[in-house]
């Protein structure tokens, strides 16, 4: 049994209700228990650490002090949202590194009467402990419906893997995490340039385009490499580019059609929930007719074809990772 | 009897006198240590200088002083100065004590007051220490005049050469089957763009006919024991499968082979080889050894193809790995460097993208007798790019991989803008932070590239993707980088990227290190005994390091080097013989418990436990006086000339100035 | 090892006059910056995906920071641009937490009033405002409120989405409060306090 705090952050419940159902619906088949942190507030996103530094700190903090209140049975920290998973352990960190702010934010939590001794939670995302902890074995054994002939292009975002204050992704800039679950779903996983790439972050509400370009660059990519729907891991990511691609659109004089759907409701499916049950249909633009490749309903078993023998050419190097000996995060 | 002691206190320019009040350390001591036995005490400017030394020497004649203590820098640099200062004075040398107040105090801290007072204790120690010391003497052994050079690179090769041709033996071990090193896989040097193989090969085959010089190629170094002029050196001479003595080195096994491996060394995985290969033409020695990993028959148990076709019957699948034993005076060790792996730097997509190539795999593509004969192009094997982007500090300078400058890189970089220039006529840029081409007519180069209309960038590459924004960018490699002369990020879409890869120690660095007893630096690198004026000689007597093994270097560094150490060398074994420190440990029998704890733990295998009497002994010869046996001894029953319990102790109590306090009865 | 520079810089012991906004700088950033060890090489510019839109590039704002451009610095527009998409902090070849010192820049150009475009400011204050209400984010309030003061034009344009959001249940109609509103006041106000004292 995989035991974890969960602090979902604000847009679990509305923007991205869809990845909180669909995370729902994957819990019982991999046996996760997700114990939500008691009255945790909002993280501040990338808003209010621009304005001040402690103020900033300590209401990220005040989660950190709530959850160490729960650590009976785990001290980890799950978060599904990227932007969330950074502040908290940002936090987490940079109390240690720069011992005069940890103490400023006590002082301050202090106040409402919490404290924090930073390092004592471990902080990680959704997809960290999906793929390390429960593993991709479990997973594929939990998949009743591959999705074979799904084309999708795995897209991390770029606030997860980095900074990575913990060394916990396989890369900075090109980690497998999300292709190798993608992978063990049975979809068909297109190799993407862009997967780190930022969305525009709040730049859809400050400076629309500047966004724009951004998603434009992602979305153009994605298509031209032939994908089907794209996958998140990140509600701001999805948001983005989900609802702003209709005006990218109109900005650009483009016409894509690039559903984004989060990894827990491709594995919802592939774990043979209904489509109403992971939160399919509540993105603006539609997924059906990338869902309709696969027919949900029915189970196929197909194997990939082996890669033609290349003769010609010269030999390439093998691939990097950072920890080859980490299990299966490696292709 | 009552000692006289003598302190001399070093401003060392203002190293020493900018933090330390020397002239208050000096008074202080003259006032404070008299019971210690301190009848004078002086400062001057540079105690190393012949008046400084004076000083001393007239001290002892005419004060009859029978210590002395010298507060200046560690004793690695100027113990040897100021010993032999007090011999020439009739003073046994070892009576002398170094007081280290400058790397120990005036250089760590920047409070003079602060400073002073720990100074003092410094002086204190030393005084109180230096009245335990005893007189010793040398030992002298005579010196082995053969010679162990590790590594047949250009460096091993010129140090071996060296040496041998002043008529003194040398073995030269290479692990690889062939000497040469990397420079064997070069097509061009910077800046002459000489032929490499055209210049190397003369001194490979130089090498490998000398009578004075035993090539042991495919072979490595397992276990070193003794000391300067008495090292005794095991090495594996791993099984060829290959009889020497009847092959002609003909290339028909090669040839008939079934089975072909990527070679990852000699090609850097760009070309193939044989499961029985001599890595290239030129190879010296040019018997080929078989790679019992891949040959068919040690996997599968039939084949031997080879042995069908060899017209001299010269395989030999029962070859078994040789060990060997030899005695060598002086080691010099020339182990080179590896490539970094630029597959660390995922944003320059090697290993992913197709077109981005190593500075090693540039080097073969390059190179006349390479897997594409010379023609530069890309991966597919056919293409020739029109538009080529080098980056350089791959991997060097950049705290996230390797600190240091790689040295060569800049130079490599201009080299291949050159040969692509001169081979495709594609338009080249060149992407640098700074471009360092400090040595002799390299400037001159870069001039010369640029008249050839490379494109220079100032600014390091973000990254290279294969995400096209636009038509230009598509089914292209595009570079992005900040060119920061213009102020502006830029997306240059090129064919071709070649990584202008760093040089790191090589993998194995640490355990080699440890197996000669020597270190290595923060980086990884062999640590010479100074870096300045002691380059190629370590804290080893007799171990000395020359080429990338101590850095990145050039050629013509890494050669000098080798000439060098071997002149270290030849001065070592015209010597014939040479004197050892006398600090040895010994065992106070009486004491000795027998618990044997001290047996497995000296480094030198001087200890030996002697059965009938229940003790251990430790034999003087091999003794290198490390300490680790006094350390360790729970009944006390070992000590160290040099530093007996009575001299740490003495030294504890005067660092914690308990010196000063009145002498109870 | 890597910090003591930095901690040099804190402690004041740099001589340089120029360097005093390059210290007050990386006082005010969470971290340890290493701001003083930029070789300017260009690697955050060139990593950057908004750098077309920045009137300076990352690297040219740390040399303006090291002459001690105070002005010119606060005014611009690079920090409002940053994405905080850390490529350029990974790639950092001197380990410059950059992103951090944007969040710092933009702070203190908020209360030096030297901002230029006031919509990333506002955006930032809007939600900051939201959050120490409610202590939860409110994606309705936000938007409204700040496109109606920033985009009002963009609004008619912006409806079939905003509706599309509402209608299935993305964006709440009222916003939600967390239960312990007064404890995170209380640690807010004394962390303002607090800022002011540092």
């Amino acid at each position: 049994m995989n035991k974890y705090l969960l602090y979902p952050g604000c847009s679990m419940d509305s923007s991205a209700k869809a990845y909180m159902e669909s995370l729902n619906s994957i819990v019982e088949p991999l046996d996760l228990h997700l114990e939500e942190i008691e009255d945790w507030n909002c993280c501040g996103a990338t808003e209010y650490l621009g304005i001040n530094l402690i103020p900033a700190y300590s209401l990220i903090a005040r989660n950190l002090a709530l959850a160490a209140k729960q650590t009976d049975s785990t001290r980890t920290v799950v978060a599904p949202c990227s932007a969330c998973y950074l502040n908290l352990a940002k936090a987490d960190y940079y109390m240690q590194e720069r011992p005069t702010l940890g103490a400023k934010v006590n002082e301050a939590l202090a106040a409402g009467g919490l404290e924090y001794k930073a390092g004592m939670l471990d902080v990680r995302h959704l997809i960290d402990v999906l793929v390390y902890d429960v593993g991709l074995d479990a997973i594929r054994k939990a998949v009743t419906h591959p999705l074979s002939g799904l084309k999708v292009v795995p897209y991390m975002g770029c606030m997860l893997p980095r900074p990575d204050y913990q060394h916990r992704w396989s890369d900075h800039e090109h980690p497998t995490e999300l292709d190798d679950l993608l992978r063990a779903l049975g979809a068909d996983v297109i190799d993407y340039p862009l997967t780190t790439s930022c969305c525009g972050g709040h730049m859809t509400q400050i400076g629309p385009e500047t966004a724009f370009e951004l998603i434009h660059r992602l979305v153009s990519d994605a298509d031209e490499r032939g994908a089907q729907m794209m996958v998140t891991v990140c509600p701001m990511c999805q948001m983005n580019i989900d609802a702003y691609q209709n005006e990218m659109n109109h900005f650009f004089g483009t016409d894509f059609h690039m559903p984004i759907l989060f990894f827990t409701q491709l594995m919802g499916l592939a774990f043979g929930k209904e489509p109403g049950e992971v939160g399919i249909g509540v993105e603006l633009v539609s997924s059906r007719n990338a869902l309709a490749h696969i027919g949900v309903e029915v189970p196929v078993t197909q194997e990939p074809a082996a890669p033609r023998k290349k003769d010609e050419g010269l030999p390439m190097p093998r691939r990097w990772t950072k920890h080859e000996g980490k299990k299966e995060a490696v292709k | 009897m009552t000692e006289r002691v003598g302190v001399y206190v070093c401003h060392c320019g203002s190293n020493i006198a900018g933090t330390v009040d020397v002239v208050d350390v000096a008074n202080w001591a003259a006032e404070k240590l008299g019971r210690q036995g301190v009848i004078i005490a002086r400062e001057y400017k540079f105690m190393c200088s012949s008046l400084g030394q004076e000083l001393i020497e007239k001290d002892i004649k005419e004060l009859g002083l029978t210590r002395v203590v010298v507060a200046a820098c560690s004793p690695h640099l100027h113990e040897k100065t100021f010993r032999t200062a007090a011999k020439n004075a009739g003073l046994n040398p070892y009576l002398v004590e170094l007081a280290s107040i400058r790397e120990q105090v005036s250089w760590v801290h920047s409070d003079k007051a602060v400073a002073t007072a720990k100074a003092k204790a410094v002086v204190s120690g030393a005084v109180s220490r230096v009245i335990e010391n005893r007189p010793l003497e040398e030992i002298k052994v005579p010196i082995n005049p053969n010679t162990l050079v590790v590594g047949g690179g250009i460096a091993g090769i010129q140090s071996a050469l060296e040496i041998a041709n002043a008529g003194f033996h040398v073995y030269l071990v290479e692990r690889e089957p062939s000497i040469g090193g990397h420079m064997a896989q070069f097509d061009k040097t910077f800046p002459t763009l000489d032929c490499s193989a055209c210049i190397l090969t003369p001194r490979m085959v130089e090498a490998g006919t000398h009578p004075n010089i035993t090539l042991l190629t495919w072979s490595e170094v397992t276990n070193v024991a003794g000391y300067v002029g008495n090292f005794h050196v095991t090495i594996k001479k791993k099984a060829r499968f290959i009889n020497e003595e009847l092959c002609t080195g003909c290339g028909i096994c090669q040839e008939k082979c079934p089975k072909k491996v990527i070679d990852d060394v000699y090609e850097a995985g760009l070309g193939y080889r044989k499961a029985v290969y001599t890595p290239f033409a030129q190879a010296v020695p040019n018997f080929p050894v078989m790679d019992k990993e891949n040959c068919t028959y040690f996997i599968k148990g039939t084949c031997k193809a080879c042995e069908k076709f060899c017209p001299t019957g010269a395989i030999d699948f029962n070859q078994q790995d040789e060990m060997l034993h030899i005695d060598v005076g002086n080691i010099v060790l020339a182990t080179g460097y590896d490539l970094f792996d630029a597959r660390r730097v995922s944003n320059y997509g090697y290993g992913r993208l197709p077109n981005v190539f190593t500075s090693l795999e540039f080097e073969r593509l390059s190179n006349a007798a390479g897997p594409t004969a010379g023609n530069i192009v890309l991966r597919d094997g056919k293409t020739v790019p029109k538009n080529v982007g080098i980056i350089h500090c791959v991997g060097s300078r950049d705290k996230n991989f390797n600190n240091y400058c790689s040295v060569i890189c800049c130079m490599q970089g201009l080299k291949f803008a050159h040969l692509v220039h001169e081979r495709t006529g594609a338009t080249v840029y060149n992407f640098y932070i700074d471009m360092r081409t400090a040595y002799k007519a390299y400037d001159e180069f870069y001039q010369r590239v640029l008249e050839e209309g490379t494109l220079f960038v100032r600014g390091k590459v973000a990254e290279v993707t294969d995400a096209a924004r636009n038509e230009r960018e598509k089914g292209r490699l595009i570079i992005q980088v900040e060119d920061t002369l213009a102020g502006k990020q830029r997306r240059i879409p090129v064919d071709m990227v070649i990584l202008s890869s760093g040089l790191q120690p090589r993998a194995d660095a640490k355990e080699v290190g440890k197996l000669f007893g020597i270190s290595c630096s923060m980086d990884g690198w062999f640590t010479e005994k100074h870096p300045k004026l002691d380059p190629v000689a370590t804290m080893t007597e007799g171990i000395y390091i020359v080429g990338c093994a101590q850095g990145p270097k050039d050629i013509p560094s890494s050669v000098a080097q080798g000439a060098a150490a071997s002149a270290r060398v030849l001065d070592k074994i015209l010597q014939k013989e040479v004197a050892l420190e006398p600090i040895k440990a010994s065992v106070d029998s009486a004491l000795c418990s027998g618990c044997r704890i001290c047996n497995g733990l000296c480094p030198f295998n001087a200890i030996t436990f002697i059965e009938d009497d229940k003790v251990t002994e430790i034999n003087p010869a091999l003794c290198q006086g490390c300490g680790t046996c006094v350390a360790a001894c729970p009944a006390g029953a070992i000590s160290g000339t040099g530093f007996s319990n009575e001299q740490i102790i003495a030294q504890i109590d005067g660092l914690m100035m308990k010196n000063l306090e009145p002498v109870e009865a | 090892m890597p910090h003591m520079t930095d901690e040099r810089v804190r402690a004041g012991m740099t001589r340089e006059e120029d360097l005093s906004l390059l210290n007050e700088v990386s006082m005010k950033t969470a971290g340890v910056s290493h701001l003083e060890m930029c070789i300017q090489c260009g690697t955050c510019g060139g990593s950057c995906p908004v750098a077309a839109d920045m009137d300076h590039t990352p690297r040219m704002l740390f040399a303006m920071l090291r002459a001690g451009m105070r002005e010119e610095v606060l005014r611009s527009n690079t920090p409002w641009l940053c994405v905080s998409c850390y490529h350029c902090v990974v790639r950092c070849p001197q380990e410059v937490h950059i992103a951090d010192v944007m969040y710092t820049l933009k702070g203190m150009a908020i209360h030096a009033k030297l901002y230029t475009d006031s919509t990333a400011p506002h955006f930032s204050q809007t939600f900051v405002g939201m959050v120490e209400t409610f202590g939860r984010g409110y994606e309705l309030g936000l938007a409204t409120r700040h496109y109606l003061r920033h985009f009002p034009l963009r609004l008619p344009g912006m409806m079939p989405m905003g509706l599309g959001m509402i209608s299935k249940g993305r964006m709440a109609i009222t916003p939600k409060r967390i239960k312990h509103m007064d404890q995170l006041t209380k640690i807010l106000d004394r962390a303002k306090e607090l800022e002011l004292t540092s």
